[in-house]
This record gives C-alpha cells, structure tokens and sequence, in this order.
C-alpha cells in the first residue's frame, strides 16, 4: 500500500497504533466485509481490453515518482526519485524507475535512429536499430545508480524519506546486445584504449569510458524488464555500464567514437568529480562500493499496526559483485543481526533483505550494513566523511540511520 | 548446425584481438556524417574547429543568449549554473566550482557550450560565436583581462586553467577498500548510543499539500492567471495545436504550460492568449515589457505574431533572448497552441 509523505498521513498512522491494539485473536465482531455482499462481490468488472495496457489499481496511486524542487534550476534538467518504500523484491517497475535529464525527454521515432562508430576503427559504422536487433542479444539484471545518490547527505541528516535520500536508484532486467559485438564489427585499433559514448538529446550528453570496461561486461540495451525502454530511460537505446555510476549510461545512444586518451568533458571534470577537503579532486571514480539502506520501516512508511510481530525490509548492492550477507541493527548497532536474504543473489544487481521481528513498542534506532562479495563492508557516514570530508557530492554509500518512535513515525537520523 | 549457430561459435572462439566485420552488419560512415557528429574537443586540442572571437563579442553574444539563465557576468540567476567567481575557494566549507575555478581544461568549456547550449537550442551557435563566448567567460574569470583578447584554434591551447593540477586519479581501492574491508562487531559493540542530527529539524524534505495528494483533481492553485479582458475563444484547430506543441519545444526551456507551470526563466504562459501584456503578477518583467505593459497592449494574435516573428520588433527592450519563428506556419501552429493553453 502506498503511503503518502505527509504529517497529516504520521497522524492518521498514529490512530491506527490504537486500532492495531485492540485488535487480535480475541476480536469476536463479525467483519460487515464478511458477512455483507459486497458490491465487487455483485455486479461485474471491467472486460478485457478495457485497459489494452495495464495500469496499477487506483488504490495506489501515490505510489510514484517524486522530485525535491529545490535541488535543481528546471524541471527539465532535472531529477526524480524511485519509490523504494513501496516496493518489494529486486525489479524496479520500468514507469518508477527514476529519471534524471539534462535537457528533457528525447522523444522520437526509432526508425529515425542511427548509432555511429568512429575514430581509431578501422570501418567507421552506423547502425540502424534494425540492424542492432540482429546481433545475438543478452539478458542480465543489473542496478543503475546515480552517483549523486544520497548526496544530499554528506553534511547531516536532510531529506525525511529513503526515496530522497537513496531514490536515485533502479534494478531492472536489459535485453541487449554486448557493446563488444558492436566494437569487433568496426573493428578497434590496437591504440584505440578509450570508449567516448554520446547521447542524441538536446544535451548531447558524453562520457569518456576505459575500452577494457567496453569490451567486458557493457550492453547496448533496447529493452527493460523485457518492454521497450521507456522514452525517459533513453528510448530507443542506451548504454548499461555495470555497476558504474549511472551518468555514464549514456541514453538516446547514437554514437560511439574511439581514441587513445579519455576527452575530459563536462560531466567528468565539473561534474561527477568527487572534492576532498584539501580541495582536490578525485576523476573517474566510476565504481559504486557497496550500500543498503532500510526500506521499510521509514519515514514515508511508518509502523502503522503497533508493537507484535514486525516486517523490516531494504535493499543491498554493490558495483563490485554480490551481496552475500546483510547486518541489520534496530538498537542503533549495540548489536546486529544477520538478515535474511531472500530472491536472486545477481552479479551487480540489486539484493533484498529481510529481518522480522517482535516490536516491543519501544523507540529503535535502525540500521542496516551490506558485505559484498569481495568482503568489502558498507562503512559509516563519519568514516567516509573522515577521509572525504562533506563536499564531494557524488559516492555517499554510507550505513544511513532511521529512529522509529513509540508511535511508529520513523525520521532520518544520524547517531553517535 | 545452421549457418547462424556457426557464426555464433566463431564469434566466442575468436578472443584477445578484436577483428572487424564478423556479421557483415551496418554500413560504413560517409565523412560528412562523421563530420557532422564528432564535434568532440580534447584537452590536447583535437577536434578544435577554426575560428576566433574576441572578449568583447563575445559580452554581445552572452548578453543575448545566456544572460537570462547565467547572469550577466555568470554569477547565475536563480539555481542556474554559476561560471565566473568562486577562486580559490574549493578547500572552504562552502566551495563555488566554476569553470574559472574548477573546471582543469577549457576545452571541456568549448566542447560543451556547442554540444548543449544555450539551453533549448543546442548546436545552433557557429565556431567564431563559441570562441567568442569562451573568451568572455575567461574574462569574467580574471583569467585574460583585455577586452580585446582573441581567443582561436591557434592560441587555445596557451589558456591554462588554475585548476589544471587539482585533480587525481579515483584512489578508493588504495585509500578505502583495505580500510572497509574489515572484520564487523555483532554483539554488545557500544553503552551508550545519541541521535547526534535530525532531518525533522532540517525540515527540507517536500510536503504534499492536502491539495496536491488529491492528485487527479482539476483544482489548480499553483498557477494564477490573470486574465483582464475576456475574449471570446474560438473553436480550436486541433492539429494546429498539435504542430504547435511542438514548436514550443523552442520555448519551454524558459517558458511552462499546463497545471504544474510556474515562472521560471520566463513567465509561465497559462492564459496568455487574450491577456494583457505584463500581467503576471508574480514575474520581474523587463523594462520594454513594463512599458508596453503601461499602453495597455494585449497580447492578441496581431502582436503575438509580430512578437514571435522577431521579439525586438515590438517590444525592443524585451529580455527573452529568442531570435525568432521565420515560417508563418510555425507562427500560425504556435499561436494555435498558445490559445489551446488559454481556454
């Protein structure tokens, strides 16, 4: 059920601490939802082509996209949020999968596509989408995060909901064909060491990409959780990057230039750059590390049925491989407890975890830590900030904090 | 074993070198095609086209078609990205990255500015219009300081940017893996656990009003139109106004439309066919648009038409920074449009 971001939706939540309290096993009156016919129980629905493409029922409607004006000049270069609090498993839903745009939506006719490989090849190609459809094609899971994921969080405790502060995030399955085919049918020069992808939007938005990265686990995608891209995710085709930061897959993909040094341009110098204190700056730290975060209880989706058995659930990945184990704290980490994993372990993809327990109606302090396959382990917001200081914007994977009152309200917090 | 599946073997036998042509697909690229996409410039200077432009011409050029978003000296409007300022500033607790403080080659601003700007009409600016702005955006900076500075392909690589040495490679696998990549405490770890911040006393996250939750309703508060005259609205060319919605792609980089339209660079236009001219209360309008504002011109279709066809036409001093519609059709579908906005 979605839950809408309100404080008038924490109050209702609080009324219903005192209804899930009185409830129980030892509740006698007969249910009128029972013992009445209802009217869907009666008269008939909908026939089939009424909804010639299905839409989520209209009792969740607020589960949705959601942006935080503030954060940018213009919706149109801009950035939503993926409801993570309301969803379950590993696959995002391809029309909640967050959006972020440098110069609007590209929308256009796929037969008006063309992808183009030049530089150090030794046949200069373009594609027509037709022709990509005829390479032999893959399937694979993968998470695409935005490097400014949580960014929002270096200097405390900010935005009240995991959907604004680890929104910037969506796990689907691609259908694509390995960019590697692509490069071997133009054939790559031995000195031919760096990708330059380019988008066909109004941005025209370019980055520079190592060719081992190329030539190993890269896609060129036309399909998500097997429809179409969606014209936000770059419709007709993207680049996926596996496990690298999510500016580098390159959507609206029209061309392909290689060369032997990397172009610098500005979405990796002035931005996706990571500022340490001293005032330096580290480049192409394009690997996300390993991060989790508590989907539900949060503060978009309090603890509303009061203290008994409780559901804790959130989300694990790593850029670096799988997440075999997840730690889960709900006294603010004086002792922690294995969660239980549960759904498909995937290389760079997304990882669900849970933890039930019995709510004794006191106020928690909740935590989750991710290990990755490589034994690398989330570390702490003051860890990080130990070493980056607060403004390097990008990378924030840090163990976030929600304090969960006697009420159920949970906030975003930041603990000793 | 079909011709196909043989292919495929061949393809997963043939590793280390990668050879070229093994499905025979796609089309070898005329040079005019490559010509026209690979505009990227490199920091070594590959990709520079000729040109020059001068300080000075540049100021024209940026006052014209930057200035409404980057201020007129690139100190920005609104949240718009800053260009000028901000030296030495990148250890203090609050940093402004600039492209005189920040960004290391001045390529990148070359590469970018003809691949994406000016917002909304991306690779419209000619070779001599882009040196001419890089070169005024290195004058804002301090970094040259003579109006009369000429920057072109043959000096562009002597402009060093202040903060060329201030970057290094990503060092986390040196810095932080090992540091990360730790044994972890299960049982009895702290005494005593304190919330140290609250994003409650913050209180930036965005609140759904009880009339925003409500969704679907027609209700539209956020947006005021003020209509002074009513004028009667004629039935509308429906595939006028489709060709016209996508004329206003031109414009919707400064101007909104629809329910959740506010003022942004330009006013948003929610009811502007058949309003008074400057009526949006809530938008600082030019001096030009002020005064026609005070004669009490209407934006009706005569002077939308003049208005669009050449801005300065009829409103001289007008900030909006848009050279134009040259085709009466593309007039014809906006106006359409802009009073498909208005009922």
């Amino acid at each position: 059920m979605g839950q809408n971001t309100t404080r008038r939706g924490f109050i209702k939540a609080g009324v219903a601490v005192g209804a899930g309290l009185a409830a129980g096993k030892a509740a006698a009156q007969s249910d009128p939802l029972i013992t009445e016919v209802q009217e869907w129980n009666q008269v008939l629905g909908f026939g089939v082509d009424e909804r010639p493409y299905g839409i989520p029922s209209p009792y969740e409607k607020a589960v949705k996209r959601r942006s935080v004006p503030w954060l940018t000049a213009d919706p149109i270069s801009s950035i939503n949020f993926t409801p993570l609090h309301d969803l379950d498993g590993i696959i995002t839903p391809n029309g909640l999968c967050f959006e972020r745009h440098h110069g609007g939506v590209a929308e256009y006719d796929p037969a008006a596509h063309r992808l183009m490989i030049n530089g150090l090849v030794d046949n200069e190609l373009i594609f027509t989408m037709e022709d990509i459809m005829r390479f032999p094609r893959e399937n694979h899971v993968y998470f695409l995060e935005c490097a400014a994921n949580s960014g929002m969080e270096w200097r405390g405790a900010q935005l009240n909901g995991c959907q604004f502060t680890h929104g910037m995030i969506h796990n689907v399955m691609y259908t694509g064909v390995p960019l590697r085919l692509l490069l071997e049918e133009a054939g790559v020069k031995t000195e031919g060491k760096w990708l330059l992808a380019e988008g066909a939007d109004a941005s025209g938005l370019t980055r520079s990409i190592p060719m081992d990265k190329a030539l190993d686990d890269c896609l060129v995608a036309f399909k998500m959780n097997g429809e179409a891209l969606r014209p936000e995710q770059g419709y007709p085709l993207r680049l996926v990057v596996p496990g690298w930061e999510g500016n580098m897959w390159i959507k609206w993909l029209r061309r392909l230039e290689v060369g032997d040094q990397p172009w610098h341009h500005r979405e990796e110098t002035s931005k996706y750059t990571d500022l340490m204190e001293d005032g330096t700056a580290r480049r192409f730290t394009w690997v996300m590390d390993a991060k989790s975060v508590i989907t539900n209880p949060s503060p978009q989706a309090p603890i509303t049925h009061g203290s008994g058995p409780t559901v804790l659930t959130g989300l694990a990945w790593s850029g670096r491989g799988t997440i075999p184990r997840v730690d889960v704290t709900i006294d603010g980490g004086k002792n922690w407890h294995a969660a239980r994993m549960s759904g498909p372990s995937l290389d760079k993809s997304m990882h669900r975890f849970y933890y039930e327990f019995d709510w004794d109606g006191s106020d928690l302090l909740l935590q989750s830590r991710a290990h990755d396959s490589t034994g690398y382990v989330q570390p702490t917001k003051d860890a990080l900030r130990e070493i980056r200081g607060t403004n390097s914007i990008y990378h924030n994977n840090a163990i976030q904090t929600w304090y969960v009152n006697k009420e159920g309200v949970a906030e975003n917090v930041e603990i000793s | 074993m079909s011709k196909f599946l043989k292919v495929l073997i061949a393809a997963c036998v043939i590793a280390g070198p990668v050879s070229a042509g093994t499905y025979g697909l796609g089309r070898t690229a005329t040079s005019d095609e490559v010509k026209a996409w690979d505009t990227d410039i490199r920091p070594d200077g590959v990709g520079l086209p000729v040109g020059s432009g001068t300080v000075a011409q540049g100021e024209e050029v940026f006052a014209d078609k930057c200035a409404a978003c980057h201020g007129d000296f690139g100190e920005a409007v609104g949240r718009w990205p800053v260009l000028s300022g901000g030296h030495g500033s990148l250890a203090d607790d609050r940093p402004v990255k600039t492209v005189g403080s920040y960004w290391p080659y001045l390529s990148t601003a070359y590469d970018y500015i003809y691949r994406a700007m000016p917002f909304g009409n991306a690779q419209s600016l000619s070779s001599d219009e882009v040196y001419a702005l890089v070169a005024y955006i290195l004058y804002v900076n301090d970094t040259v300081d003579d109006e009369a500075f000429t920057l072109s392909n043959e000096n562009f690589l002597s402009v060093e940017q202040e903060n060329a040495g201030g970057f290094f490679m990503d060092n986390r696998s040196e810095v932080e893996y090992p540091k990360f990549t730790r044994s972890v405490c299960m049982d009895n770890c702290k005494d005593v656990v304190e919330i140290t911040a609250r994003a409650a006393v913050v209180d930036v996250t965005p609140e759904e009003t009880a009339a925003a939750a409500a969704e679907n309703s027609t209700t539209n508060e956020e947006v005021e139109t003020v209509v002074v005259e009513e004028v009667a609205m004629p039935v509308l060319n429906e595939e006028l106004v489709a060709k016209g919605a996508k004329v206003f792609k031109k414009c919707k980089a400064c101007h909104k439309v629809g329910a959740k339209a506010k003022n942004s660079t330009g006013p948003h236009l929610n009811g502007i066919f058949g309003s008074a001219v400057g009526a949006n209360e809530k938008f600082k309008y030019s001096k030009g648009m002020k005064a026609a504002a005070s004669e009490g011109l209407m934006w009706d279709a005569e002077n939308l038409r003049t208005f669009l066809k050449k801005p300065k036409d009829l409103i001289k001093k007008t900030k909006m920074s848009f050279k134009g519609l040259k085709k009466d059709k593309d007039l014809d579908a906006i106006i359409e449009y802009l009073k498909s906005v208005s009922n």
